[in-house]
């Protein structure tokens, strides 16, 4: 069975490829030639990308169905143009057992309508304490080891697993904050945190951990990669320890270039996550690292919960927000249209290549007879969000009555249609 | 009520139109100036043989305290009691909060007992403004984490006012605990919006450099501060909000920002000494100072009665349960 998708203006970085021109799906992988007469997709005036690679989503199975499930969050990739998804560690029990791996390996293949990869946890339980059995969980399945929503302190410890993770093989992720510096941190501490005199979150506690990781990246002679870069002086760090060919690198969400901490002015737990939403001057220093590349991924940090966690007393609200549904949107609209930061040819370059390549996956290229992941997007179409309309179990967005310009309207996995704008 | 209040009414062009009292950031000077007028008539009542006026007769007031507190509980009570109101009292204690339930099914409940008013006590900066955007009822803040104290605020305003005869103009020090306290942030806002002019004093670590933002000046030396002050506003080291170590011991706290006697020859005679209590005699104020002909301590308790009554007025005449 064979479809050819034509017309579009097909962006396949991976291959340097900026063209109008068709692409031939024959059964699950991109084809040269078909043998029988094709099913055909009209893709004038879309941009047929590869499927989409997010590195950075919690789909909270097991432990937290109520939040999201598996099906429920590939479901929620599936409508943003997503085709691969990183799932975090902190589940309960958390992913720091092959059996674990294994399990969501599983449920993934029954139920999920995109690729479903998982990450296993840095240390055993999250705690920060001892190491999980790594080798083992890369055995597993593994594409990458994280401590994701917590952050090892333990200087020793993180580096004989960034020493361990370069024998296995498996890429180390991290959630940048020192816990003493932060304390009980909210929002960012500055202008909004000592106005409302909520617990202010330093950029310092993200920027002194970024400095370590740099530091054992160095040492180790292997990679990490710093989640959800938030802040100015992050971004200054990277940028000075990639010109010195350091094995670092930063990941960049939409909220954190999107909005800034005056937001939280009305208590709206929707915009609590973790890094906090920062200042105009941040979200400018992380355009800079887009530009010039020092920042090189972009993911979600897709964080669904339910209504009635998040429609709490602020401190009280669980951190982070949804985002699968969002991103592209988002990204497209503040990075190509409004600040013309990038073009959409490097804009899709880091939502497939660069994260493909930090994790070692075969995804992110539409060459042939690569696995036919395809998103077909719209960069011009113009819409309004509404969380209602959310195929993700959760509507925790503070992008709810956006109006953006720029969506996935079909998504592409192995060949057949997994979702496709009504 | 007597002829003076409606009076006072009259004179005013300004007409209420919150039904909620969350924080003095977002009131007008105007609006701030109304209810410290509103105020002047209630403090009468106080005065008189029968202290209570039928205003809120048939008025169901709530005192939801979902943290400690004495002072300004019993306040609020008075003030509800001298309007005529039926109150009941809650606190954490005895709450279905400590159970499980939820802030917004507490205040359902307490909507479908047909509460017209809520003060609100809370650990969490925002609980009032979470309160408030979900129910009719009228919503008073008594205090919310270390974000505003809006009563203690006017009635910190309305006593200099009384005593000074203007707020304009005048040098305010307020010292101690800043960063914890939500009597600083209330006083900063009103005070700056009646065109005072504050300096916040304590040490770096409890007045950050980023008030500097909010229009105030920040110091770090009381004895340069003290000469100029019209009024020192001294607060209570909050202990209990404290995570982390802010300075090395009460000994040196008091070396250096305790208003000792020794230090208090430097304020104008006619500076008043104000705390919004409770006090902790011999850290940030020696005892005799807090019992001294500077100190209007126990006048700011009897005009948080009348500044109380007037907001628990001013707001229920809003309310649409």
């Amino acid at each position: 069975m064979s479809t050819l998708i034509r017309n579009g203006r097909i962006i396949d970085p991976a291959n340097g490829r900026d063209e109008i021109g068709d692409l031939l799906i024959r059964d699950d992988r991109i084809g040269e030639k078909s043998k029988s007469k094709p099913e055909e997709i009209d893709a004038t005036g879309l941009i047929v990308s590869p499927g989409l690679i997010d590195i950075h989503v919690h789909f909270r199975e097991p432990g937290f169905g109520w939040k999201e499930t598996i099906e429920s969050g590939a479901r929620a990739a599936a409508a943003g143009g997503f085709t691969t998804v990183v799932c975090m560690p902190n589940t309960s029990p958390a992913a720091d057992s092959p059996s674990t791996i294994a399990w969501i390996k599983g449920r993934a293949a029954e139920v999920a309508c995109v690729r479903v990869l998982p990450t296993g946890a840095i240390s055993k339980n999250l705690a920060g304490e001892e190491l999980a059995p790594i080798a083992s969980l890369a055995q597993a399945g593994v594409v990458a080891i994280t401590d994701d929503g917590h952050c090892v302190q333990n200087n020793e410890l993180m580096r004989r697993a960034v020493e361990y993770a370069r024998m296995v093989g498996v890429p180390v992720l991290d959630h940048c904050q020192d816990y003493n510096l932060v304390g009980n941190g909210l929002v960012h501490e500055g202008y909004w945190s000592t106005l409302l005199g909520l617990p202010g979150w330093p950029a310092a506690g993200e920027e002194a951990i970024v400095a370590r990781n740099i530091i054992l990246a160095e040492l180790c002679d292997h990679r990490i990669h710093c989640q959800h870069v938030s802040s100015a002086g992050s971004v200054r760090l990277l940028r000075e320890a990639r010109a010195r060919g350091v094995k670092i690198s930063g990941e960049v969400c939409p909220h954190h270039i999107a909005l800034t901490d005056e937001s939280i002015q009305n208590f709206d737990t929707n915009f609590k996550m973790n890094p906090p939403l920062r200042t105009q001057r941040d979200i400018g220093a992380l355009l800079e690292g887009i530009a010039d590349g020092t920042l090189d991924i972009l993911a979600s940090d897709h964080a669904p919960h339910a209504k009635f966690e998040k429609e709490v007393e602020f401190d009280r609200a669980p951190f982070g927000i949804v985002g699968l549904e969002t991103e592209l949107s988002l990204f497209i609209d503040l990075l190509v249209h409004r600040q013309k930061t990038i073009g959409l040819p490097r804009l899709i370059e880091m939502l497939t290549v660069m994260p493909a390549r930090l994790l070692g996956l075969e995804a992110g290229t539409l060459s042939l007879g690569a696995a036919a992941d395809i998103t077909l997007i719209d960069p011009e179409l113009a819409w309004t969000v509404d969380a209602g309309s959310f195929q993700s179990a959760s509507r925790n967005t503070p992008f709810h009555d956006w109006k953006l310009k720029g969506r996935a309207v079909r998504t592409i996995v192995g060949g057949k249609t997994v979702w496709q704008l009504g | 009520m007597g002829s003076g209040f409606s009076k006072q009414m009259n004179s005013s062009i300004l007409r209420w139109t919150r039904k909620d009292l969350l924080g003095l950031r977002e009131l007008s000077a105007e609006e701030i100036n109304f209810v410290l007028e509103t105020a002047d008539a209630f403090k009468q009542v106080g005065t008189r043989e029968v202290k209570k006026v039928p205003a809120l007769l048939g008025k169901t007031l709530i005192n939801l305290f979902i943290e400690p507190s004495t002072r300004t509980r019993t306040s609020f009570e008075l003030a509800a009691k001298r309007l005529s109101a039926d109150i009941v009292n809650i606190s954490a204690a005895t709450s279905s909060l400590t159970k499980g339930e939820t802030l917004k099914d507490t205040a359902r409940v307490l909507e479908a007992n047909h509460a017209d008013i809520i003060v609100l006590r809370h650990s969490s900066a925002g609980a009032p403004q979470f309160l408030a955007s979900r129910i009719g009822a009228s919503v008073i803040n008594a205090g919310d984490g270390a974000h505003e104290h809006p009563t203690q605020g006017l009635l910190d305003l309305y006593t200099i006012r009384e005593k000074k005869g203007r707020v304009a103009g005048l040098h305010i020090a307020i010292i101690g605990d800043i960063l914890f306290s939500r009597v600083a942030r209330s006083n900063i806002f009103a005070l700056l919006k009646m065109g005072a002019r504050v300096t916040l004093v304590g040490p770096s670590t409890l007045v950050p450099r980023e008030f500097e933002q909010l229009g105030v000046a920040v110091s770090h030396q009381l004895d340069e501060v003290l000469p100029t002050a019209d009024v020192v506003n001294l607060l209570r080291i909050q202990h209990e909000r404290q995570r982390k170590e802010y300075f090395p011991g009460l000994g040196e706290y008091i070396r250096l920002f305790g208003l000792t006697k020794a230090r208090a020859v430097l304020l104008k005679p006619d500076c008043l000494i104000m705390h919004p209590g409770p006090i902790n005699r011999g850290v940030e104020i020696d005892s005799e100072l807090a019992d001294g002909v500077q100190s209007v301590i126990l006048d700011q308790v009897t005009n948080g009665l009348a500044v109380r009554m007037a907001v628990l007025y001013l707001c229920a005449g809003i309310a649409t349960p």
